[in-house]
C-alpha cells in the first residue's frame, strides 16, 4: 500500500524555530543568524560591533560551537550577556538549541541578538533558529570561488560581509569575481567590504544593523 | 554531515505516518530532494540505515528524487532553469526571481505493509 505524504523533512525544526521567532520578535528583539567559515572572522566582527554599538543598543550573544567556551569568553570581557551553546561535535545549530537557551536571557532588556552559528559553509545554512536574517561573512583568505562552491549559506543570507580586505595586496583574491557571483547568487544582499582588524567598512554595516532594530521595534509597538 | 539529522526527520515522519495508518512494516521511502540543498545521498542512506534499525522501517528502501532549480521571473513571467546559481533572467534581465523547485526537502510517500 503507497501512503501519500509530501511533507517536510525540516517541519519539526521549522515549527520550533517559528516559535523562538514569534517570542523574540513580541519583545521587540531583533536576531541576527551569524554564518561562515571557520575563522572568517564572525567572533571578530561581533567584537567590533559590541564596542561600536554597545552605548546606542542593548544585545545579547548565543554562542555556538562544537565543544569549547572559547567565543563566549571572547565576548565576555566585552560586558554584554552571552549564552554558550555546544553542540557537541555537531555541525550546525538547530531551533531546539536555540529555544533551550532563551530563558537564561533578560528579554525585555534587549533589542539584538546575535547569535553566531558553528563555523562551516555548508550545514548551519539548512537550518532556521528562529532568525529575521541571516549574515554570512566571507574572508578574503578564503578565496572568491567559495560563493559558488556553497551557493545556498550566500543565497539564504541578507547581508554578506567581506572581511579582511586589509589582506587583499597579499592575495591573489579577485573581488570583482567574488562579487559578481555573490550578486548574481543573490542580488537582493547587501555587499559590506571590510576589515575586522583596521575597523574599514563597518560603518555601512553599523548604520544597516542601527535600521533593521529600529523598522523591528516599530513594528513590534 | 547535517544528513544525520535530516535523516532523523525523514524517520520521525515516516514512524508517525506508518502508525497512523496502521502499518506493520515500511518497505519503501520516497524522498523529493532540491538540487540546492546540500545533501549526498550516499550520507543520507547511511544514516537511515544507521538510525531505522530495529523500528519497523529497517531495510527500507530509499528512493531519491532530485528536483532541478527552477526560477520564475518575476518580470517578464518566464520559467527558467537556474544555471551556475545566477538568479537573474536568461530572458529579460530582471534581478527579480523567485524559485519554482529546488530546495524540497520532502517525503512525498510511503510503500507500507
Amino acid at each position: 500500500m503507497q501512503i501519500k505524504v509530501m511533507t517536510n523533512i525540516l517541519d519539526s525544526n521549522d515549527q520550533v524555530a517559528a516559535a523562538v521567532h514569534e517570542r523574540l520578535s513580541a519583545a521587540g528583539i531583533f536576531v541576527i543568524n551569524l554564518l561562515g567559515s571557520p575563522g572568517c572572522g564572525k567572533t571578530s566582527l561581533l567584537e567590533n560591533t559590541i564596542a561600536g554599538l554597545k552605548n546606542e543598543i542593548s544585545m545579547a550573544v548565543i554562542e555556538g560551537d562544537l565543544f569549547t567556551a572559547k567565543d563566549a569568553e571572547r565576548i565576555e570581557q566585552y560586558g554584554v550577556p552571552v549564552v554558550q551553546i555546544n553542540t557537541g561535535g555537531g555541525c550546525h545549530l538547530d531551533a531546539n538549541m536555540v529555544n533551550n537557551v532563551l530563558d537564561s536571557l533578560d528579554l525585555r532588556a534587549l533589542d539584538l541578538i546575535v547569535i553566531e552559528n558553528v563555523g562551516n559553509l555548508v550545514c548551519p545554512a539548512e537550518f532556521n533558529i528562529g532568525e529575521d536574517v541571516k549574515v554570512t561573512v566571507l574572508s578574503i583568505t578564503e578565496g572568491e570561488d567559495k560563493p559558488l562552491k556553497y551557493p545556498l549559506i550566500f543565497k539564504q543570507a541578507s547581508v554578506v560581509i567581506l572581511n579582511k580586505v586589509d589582506l587583499l595586496p597579499y592575495t591573489s583574491f579577485d573581488m570583482q569575481a567574488a562579487i559578481t557571483d555573490i550578486t548574481s547568487i543573490n542580488p537582493d544582499a547587501l555587499l559590506v567590504q571590510a576589515s575586522c582588524r583596521s575597523g574599514v567598512g563597518l560603518p555601512a554595516w553599523y548604520d544597516w544593523l542601527k535600521e533593521q532594530i529600529r523598522i523591528k521595534q516599530a513594528r513590534s509597538m | 554531515m547535517h544528513e544525520m539529522a535530516i535523516a532523523q526527520g525523514i524517520l520521525d515522519i515516516v514512524l508517525k505516518t506508518a502508525a497512523e495508518n496502521d502499518a506493520t512494516k515500511v518497505t519503501g521511502i520516497k524522498l523529493l530532494i532540491g538540487q540546492m540543498t546540500q545533501i549526498q545521498p550516499e550520507s543520507l542512506q547511511f544514516g537511515f540505515e544507521a538510525l531505522s534499525i530495529g523500528s519497523i522501517a529497517e531495510g527500507a528502501n530509499l528512493e531519491i528524487k532530485i528536483v532541478p532549480l527552477v526560477g520564475q521571473c518575476n518580470s517578464c513571467r518566464q520559467e527558467f532553469s537556474i544555471e551556475r546559481y545566477c538568479f537573474v533572467c536568461p530572458h529579460c534581465n530582471s534581478t527579480s526571481v523567485h524559485l519554482v523547485s529546488g530546495r524540497e526537502l520532502t517525503v512525498e510517500y510511503l510503500e507500507v505493509e
